[in-house]
């Protein structure tokens, strides 16, 4: 029965978006006022029927109602409950419920948070945002039914796969899906800007505290996702340019050229039709994305290919959203004149530079990324471009990239002098300079010019950002919020970079074979094995060795790596021993019994990797503080105008420009 | 009205005609160039003895398998265990050319860990760290899986991982009749 109601809420919602998609747009074209405002109240029932299905979905998931074939293939009964809740969206069916519902999560949100834009403007986004989740309900209820029933019901469910079975699992996707989706609001905003013919600052004060939500979740959950691989998967590693990992890292990029192209389009009024391109590009990678990751394209070509209606609908949505909006595009992006001139030597250009980096970017990710597909959908088979392809792109244009990043803040918008800006960046370039090139002398005695580079780079980042703060010789409390956002998130970038060098470079690793009493020493550390053990938990059997870690004789920790048995025909799983610290992480993983108490070991010592996630962290913080900068606020003069009849209505975000911060 | 703008759409949908130019072609007659041809000649150097070097002309005169891996590949992990049975089971003599790998800067010896940990099945690992008889192979990414005749001439080549059917229905049958071959 339940699963019944939530397949029925699941229609209903289906059919609200239809209406949601369908009435505000027209009503907004042909002037009917009661027709637009169809859109809010339309936008929170969509929430509300999507919350239910969910709800239902979830009750069956805990109920163990193996009568739904979902539930059955993807969880069973000696699971722990957060586990059976998390293989919700282990699988396909659900994790499209879930977007469909984050999605009208995030359109109940534009709807709530909208006193200051202007109906028209929130009837076409909100339209616009019922339409792709007509796409998704559709796609759902026609191919991908979560709530589909089996008439043999088995007595126990099928088991997930282990791997997933974590915590850190268990929110990444709902973290990216948060982000993948928010990009839509920007997508939303960007296909209603082109409806109406008509982008300013105001506009862009709507669309960038949404975009920066939305980065700020994809940021947190890329973040969250390295960290899981990193203890999870037990080779210590943080990024492996795998598909799915590049599936999100590319929205992430376009996301955070959007951003900067936003400021320029809000601030200067330039870079408008380019703005609209990156909301399309940003929304169309994190469809692809979902569907890369979510349809086994990537996992298993055969899983593709053995349900064809599938592939065939997925095709044909990424197919209408990205052709009619680059259609739309073609057609009334020449109505956005970007008046703001500028100079050579001007934010601007800086912006300029940063965006065609970024891009650059996202081109050659998405090439290594789409290549071994392109291979596949040839028939050859899958391959593997290998990180080797990606470090070698990446590194020298994230060089350049850091290297703009520093002077950002420094120059003005519009045209600002060389010497001027030169005199403003001597103090961190010499100090950054120094710092690069005189500390790993002094700690480490070393010199290395990968090390010096990333050091730089991060150094003269995270001085650029602290001494423009100093510079501008106001009390920092008085910073606007989005300032204090890009500030932090840039530091954060410095840290990730710092973090990526010094790990990749001074990271030691070693495979060794020890008894029970028998030590290794490691980059000053000593392991000791002391102790193996066997334990029954929930619902896997593990091995589990203690290891005394000593410096100098001093015990720093026991370390406790295990090796996981799940039973059935499952992989086991490495759960590896970690003594985290600010400078450097100790990581051990078990491997496997070698007979006569003796197990071998894999054991690392990386400096700094905890900078990496840390960083993020940082990144994604300045991203929420940007977004609750006060100016975005501001709803005043608008208000006023919702009582006029629509035809003014049209033209009252031009009003609002006025008022630019 | 200004052509740039149709920039955008024109490129997807060039994207998109290609793709489909691809999904329409049957990919299953698109031969190799390498197919019927004599194996290319390598001399490298052994993963465990690197004063050792190992040719194709010495592994002449049996049926063997050419098998291109590499620890920083994902999908080659993925493999192992489906290729390992497959030389278990037909005790096929198997070269695994080690492609870019072990001795760059980046992964060092990793090679040697990878097969500590995933276990070796292979005859003798070539070690091709710059990837040079990789390109005398043709290849486009790693896994690729080459089988080569008692002559000499390269009879079939896999493209990506090895799975169990392709191993039962393509490998085996295909290992089988070569033997028998004169």
């Amino acid at each position: 029965m339940i699963p019944e109601i939530g397949h029925f809420a699941l229609i209903l919602a289906l059919s609200i978006a239809i209406v949601q998609g369908v009435f505000p747009l027209l009503g907004s074209l042909i002037g009917r006022n009661n027709w637009v405002a169809i859109a809010k109240p339309a936008s929170f029932a969509q929430m509300f029927f999507l919350s239910v299905s969910f709800a239902c979905l979830l009750f069956a998931f805990l109920t163990n109602d193996f009568s739904v074939k979902y539930v059955a293939n993807n969880s069973n009964s000696q699971m722990p409950t957060i586990f059976r809740i998390s293989a919700l969206w282990g699988a396909h069916e659900g994790s499209l419920l879930l977007w469909a519902l984050t999605l009208g999560g995030w359109g109940a949100a534009v709807g709530y948070f909208s006193k200051g834009i202007p109906p028209i403007m929130l009837a076409r986004v909100l339209s616009v945002m019922g339409l792709i989740g007509v796409g998704f309900m559709l796609f759902m209820l026609l191919t991908s039914n979560p709530f589909e029933r089996l008439l043999q019901i088995p007595a126990e469910g099928r088991q997930l796969n282990p791997l997933l079975q974590d915590i850190g699992l268990a929110i990444h996707p709902p973290m990216l899906y948060m982000g993948y989706v928010g990009l839509s609001v920007a997508f939303s905003f960007a296909i209603a800007a082109m409806i109406g013919g008509k982008l300013d600052a105001a506009w862009a004060r709507w669309a960038r505290p949404w975009t920066n939500i939305a980065w700020m979740f994809l940021t947190f959950g890329i973040t969250l996702g390295s960290w899981w691989a990193y203890y999870e998967l037990g080779w210590g590693g943080w990024w492996f340019w795998d598909p799915v990992e590049n599936a999100s890292l590319m929205p992430w990029i376009v996301g955070t050229a959007l951003i900067h192209s936003l400021a320029v389009t809000e601030k200067r009024a330039s870079f408008k039709a380019w703005t609209i391109l990156l909301c399309i590009l940003g929304f169309s990678l994190s469809l692809l994305g979902t569907f890369l990751v979510r349809s086994g394209v990537l996992t298993s070509v055969h899983s593709f290919a053995s349900d064809p209606e599938r592939g065939l609908f997925i095709l044909i949505f990424l197919l209408v959203v990205i052709g009619s909006s680059l259609t739309l595009f073609a057609f009334r992006a020449h109505k956005f004149r970007s008046v703001g001139i500028f100079s050579l030597v001007s934010r601007e250009s800086g912006l300029l530079v940063n965006n065609v980096i970024l891009i650059i970017m996202t081109a050659t990710v998405l090439l290594g990324t789409l290549y071994p597909l392109i291979i596949d959908a040839f028939g050859s088979g899958k391959i593997s471009v290998g990180p080797p392809y990606f470090n070698y792109v990446t590194v020298p244009l994230g060089t350049l990239l850091l290297i703009t990043m520093g002077f950002g803040f420094f120059i003005r918008w519009k045209k600002d002098q060389p010497s001027r800006i030169l005199k403003k960046i001597w103090i961190p370039l010499t100090v950054s300079l120094v710092a690069a090139f005189v500390l790993p002398l002094i700690l480490i005695s070393d010199f290395n010019v990968k090390t010096t580079l990333g050091l730089f780079l991060g150094s003269w980042v995270t001085l650029g950002a602290l001494m423009w703060v100093v510079s501008l010789g106001r009390s920092p409390f008085k910073l606007p919020l989005s300032s204090w956002g890009s500030v932090i998130a840039h530091i954060g970038m410095a840290m990730t970079v710092i973090g990526i060098t010094l790990v990749s470079i001074y990271d030691t690793e070693k495979d060794v074979r020890l008894e029970i009493g028998q030590s290794y020493d490691l980059a000053g550390y000593n392991f000791a094995f002391t102790n193996i053990e066997s334990l029954k938990v929930d619902n896997y059997i593990a091995s589990r060795a203690t290891l005394d870690v000593t410096q100098e004789g001093k015990l720093v920790n026991k370390m406790y790596p295990e090796k996981r048995d799940y039973g059935r025909d499952q992989m086991p799983m490495t759960e590896a021993g970690i003594d985290a610290g600010f400078t450097r992480d100790l990581f051990a993983a078990l491997g496997e019994p070698l007979g006569n108490n003796a197990w071998s070991f894999r054991i690392y010592h990386k400096p700094f990797v905890r900078w990496i996630w840390l960083g993020g962290v940082l990144m994604g913080l300045g991203g929420m503080l940007a977004a609750f900068d006060k100016r975005y606020r501001r709803t005043r003069k608008v208000i006023v105008k919702q009582t006029l009849p629509s035809s003014e209505l049209k033209n009252s975000s031009d009003q609002v420009s006025g008022a630019t911060a | 009205m200004n052509k740039k703008y149709f920039i955008p759409l024109f490129a997807f949908i060039a994207l998109v005609g290609l793709m489909l130019f691809g999904l329409k072609n049957d990919p299953k007659v698109i031969p190799s160039p390498f197919i019927g041809q004599e194996a290319p000649e390598f001399t490298l150097p052994k993963l465990y003895k690197q004063d050792e070097m190992i040719t194709a002309t010495e592994m002449k005169g049996q049926v063997w398998v050419l098998n291109l891996w590499a620890s920083w590949c994902v999908s080659c992990r993925a493999e192992h265990k489906v290729l390992s049975r497959l030389i278990e089971k037909m005790k096929v003599p198997t070269i695994g050319l080690n492609y870019k790998d072990y001795g760059t800067e980046e992964y060092t010896d990793e090679a040697i860990s990878w097969l500590a940990r995933y276990g070796n099945p292979y005859t003798a690992v070539a070690v091709d760290t710059n990837g040079s008889a990789g390109l005398d192979w043709g290849v486009v990414g790693v896994p690729e899986t080459f089988v080569i005749d008692k002559k000499g001439i390269v009879r079939y080549k896999f493209t990506g991982p090895v799975f169990d059917q392709a191993v039962d229905e393509i490998l085996v049958p295909l290992i089988d009749k070569l033997r028998k071959e004169g």
